[in-house]
């Protein structure tokens, strides 16, 4: 085989869009006009996503677990709080200080995260979100405490669309954000930086015998993951203009990691899907059995983790290759 | 002469026990450079100081005429030290090609860049391709490498070695597990490398060490026992003496 004969097109495959892309991202504006009455709910579904896929970089891609993520959601959601309750209610601006403040809390805590394997990693982030829920609990003067950051004041979006009681302009500011971010994402992990994380997730004792600074490409990833993470929280902060002390809980921490388990880690519409179906889930389940729900949602996961290890993307993949084959045969 | 890789009385202890005893190694630039010594003889905690992976107790390790004793690995493999490993380590659910363009992409300094897609840094890509033509592995480019056979696997351990191109090369044991004919295609590979790259090969099998080697060092409970010319290696009685006790223990 001569090597003017070799196909180069797997690798700039991604530089295309596919037409199931495409189709996906039609999906919020179907959604816009068939479920008006519940724009509020897909609100939430496009801010969890855009969270989703922080921890989807950090943990797909990077190989990185973390107990703690809301840590960094957290950070964002009092900054861009914060930031509307003095003054400061330009939405945009309250996302870029929330995702700056995040990104460097990202920054310096990769430095104790990364020092360790998994089960320290798991520790050492669950640890560093205890401390800022506590904080957050403690600091009532600044941040409410229990009772919740209150008084935020959101300026209109591009000083012209202000934030309406239907949630129409919270509605498209977060499927706008959510989507921007998403390409600059899917940018990232097709780029020489996206396949050293993934050649680092796959084998992490070879990557410094090929000259790859681990370290360096982790804190990276480390630091975008929690930007991400920020920018999400400052959405939900401005969208519900109100800052719950529930933003920086274990429990939302769980649950990102479930969600992202049950769309597909390593994967960035595993972790669009993941959400959605989660959410979905979750409105349902919770409306049929407003005690109880929780029971389904863990027989779910159960029997994903069991049946169906990549999640719902792993299985999409599979009947994908099951059609190929198909074909040829 | 000129020392493309050089230790100065090299020690590591772990606790107590002295794994390498004061190895002083000159490998001369452009060298077939062997290391033999029987089970135990501390070659892979010398291959773990060279490379970096492990901090010598005291020592020096000099590449090209710099010191490097206490540079990170993958400093070393950006001042041109590149090894294999015994047992492959690679990217398993990577392409061959995806691999190699990953390794090329360090030493181009590319691995940082995080917006142009992998295929478009086409520089990096041009030698990936032709390093996998070297190597005879462009009609597998684009398998993932778990699917291809242990031989094929050996070949992209070299192959990721190459792509730092290293003035200095370690191979660790290179045809371990690989049938013996396609072993014999292997080291043709490996003897086909031009002379710029300096080999030192740590290798079990005596009759590929005696083919290929220019010169060998003998390593006995971490220290070197002697070194010279393959001749001279292979009528030293003491070296006959470790080969001989070893084949009665076993």
């Amino acid at each position: 085989m001569n090597k003017s004969m070799i196909d180069l097109t797997p690798l700039t495959r991604a530089t295309r869009w596919h037409p199931a892309e495409l189709a996906f991202w039609l999906l919020p504006v179907a959604g816009y006009f068939l479920l008006q009455d519940n724009l509020v709910l897909l609100t939430q579904i496009a801010i969890t996503a855009l969270f989703c896929l922080s921890l989807d970089l950090i943990l797909g891609f990077a190989g990185i677990v973390s107990l703690g993520h809301t840590a960094f959601f957290g950070i964002g959601a009092y900054a861009a709080g914060l930031m509307a309750a003095h003054g400061h209610g330009d939405p945009l601006l309250g996302l870029l200080v929330a995702g700056i403040c995040a990104g460097i809390a990202g920054f310096i805590s990769s430095l104790l995260v990364l020092r360790g394997a998994d089960l320290t990693r798991l520790m050492v982030t669950l640890g560093v979100a205890m401390m800022l829920y506590e904080l957050a609990n403690k600091l009532t003067p600044i941040t409410g405490g229990v009772d919740g950051l209150q008084g935020m004041e959101i300026q209109p979006l591009f000083g012209s669309f202000a934030f309406d009681m239907f949630g129409k302009t919270a509605y498209w500011y977060a499927v706008g954000v959510l989507f921007v971010m998403f390409v600059i994402a899917r940018r990232l992990v097709h780029s020489p930086f996206g396949l050293s994380l993934k050649g680092i997730r796959q084998n992490v004792g070879r990557m410094p015998a090929i000259g790859a600074p681990v370290n360096a490409r982790l804190a990276a990833v480390y630091t975008l993951g929690a930007l991400y993470a920020g920018i999400a929280g400052a959405l939900l902060a401005q969208t519900t203009q109100f800052v719950a002390l529930d933003v920086l809980s274990f429990n939302r921490s769980a649950e990102l990691l479930l969600i992202l388990v049950l769309g597909g880690s390593g994967c960035l519409y595993g972790a669009l899907i993941g959400t959605i179906v989660f959410m979905t889930a979750h409105h349902f389940l919770s409306d049929m059995n407003p005690e109880y729900w929780q029971f389904w949602l863990g027989l779910l996961l159960v029997l994903i983790v069991l049946f169906a290890r990549d999640g719902v993307m792993g299985g999409v993949r599979r009947l994908g290759a099951l059609g190929k084959g198909g074909a040829k045969a | 002469m000129t020392y493309a890789l050089q230790t100065t009385s090299l020690v590591k202890k772990f606790g107590g026990f002295v794994a390498t005893s004061k190895v002083s190694l000159n490998v001369e630039a452009g060298a077939r450079h062997a290391l033999i010594g029987p089970n135990g003889a501390g070659k892979t905690t010398l291959i773990n100081l060279l490379t970096g992976f492990l901090e010598p107790t005291s020592g020096e390790v000099i590449l090209n005429g710099d010191k490097v004793t206490h540079l990170a690995q993958h400093q070393r493999v950006k001042r041109g030290l590149a090894r294999t490993f015994q047992i492959n380590r690679l990217f398993a659910d990577l392409t061959v090609l995806e691999s190699v363009v990953m390794a090329v992409n360090e030493r181009l300094g590319l691995g940082a860049r995080f917006w142009q897609s992998v295929g478009s840094h086409t520089a990096a890509v041009d030698e990936a391709v032709e390093l996998l033509e070297r190597l005879r592995l462009l009609d597998v480019a684009h398998e993932t490498t778990r699917n291809l056979a242990y031989g094929k696997q050996r070949l992209i351990e070299i192959a990721l070695a190459l792509a730092a191109k290293p003035s200095v090369l370690l191979l660790d044991e290179p045809a371990a597990g690989v049938p013996t004919i396609e072993s014999r295609e292997l080291f043709e590979t490996i003897a086909g490398l031009p002379r710029e790259v300096t080999i030192l090969l740590i290798e079990h099998d005596m009759d590929l060490v005696f083919r290929f080697a220019d010169r060998i060092s003998v390593l006995v409970g971490g220290a070197v026992l002697t070194e010279g010319t393959p001749e001279v290696i292979a009528h030293d009685p003491k070296v006959k003496e470790v080969y001989l006790g070893e084949a009665i223990c076993d």
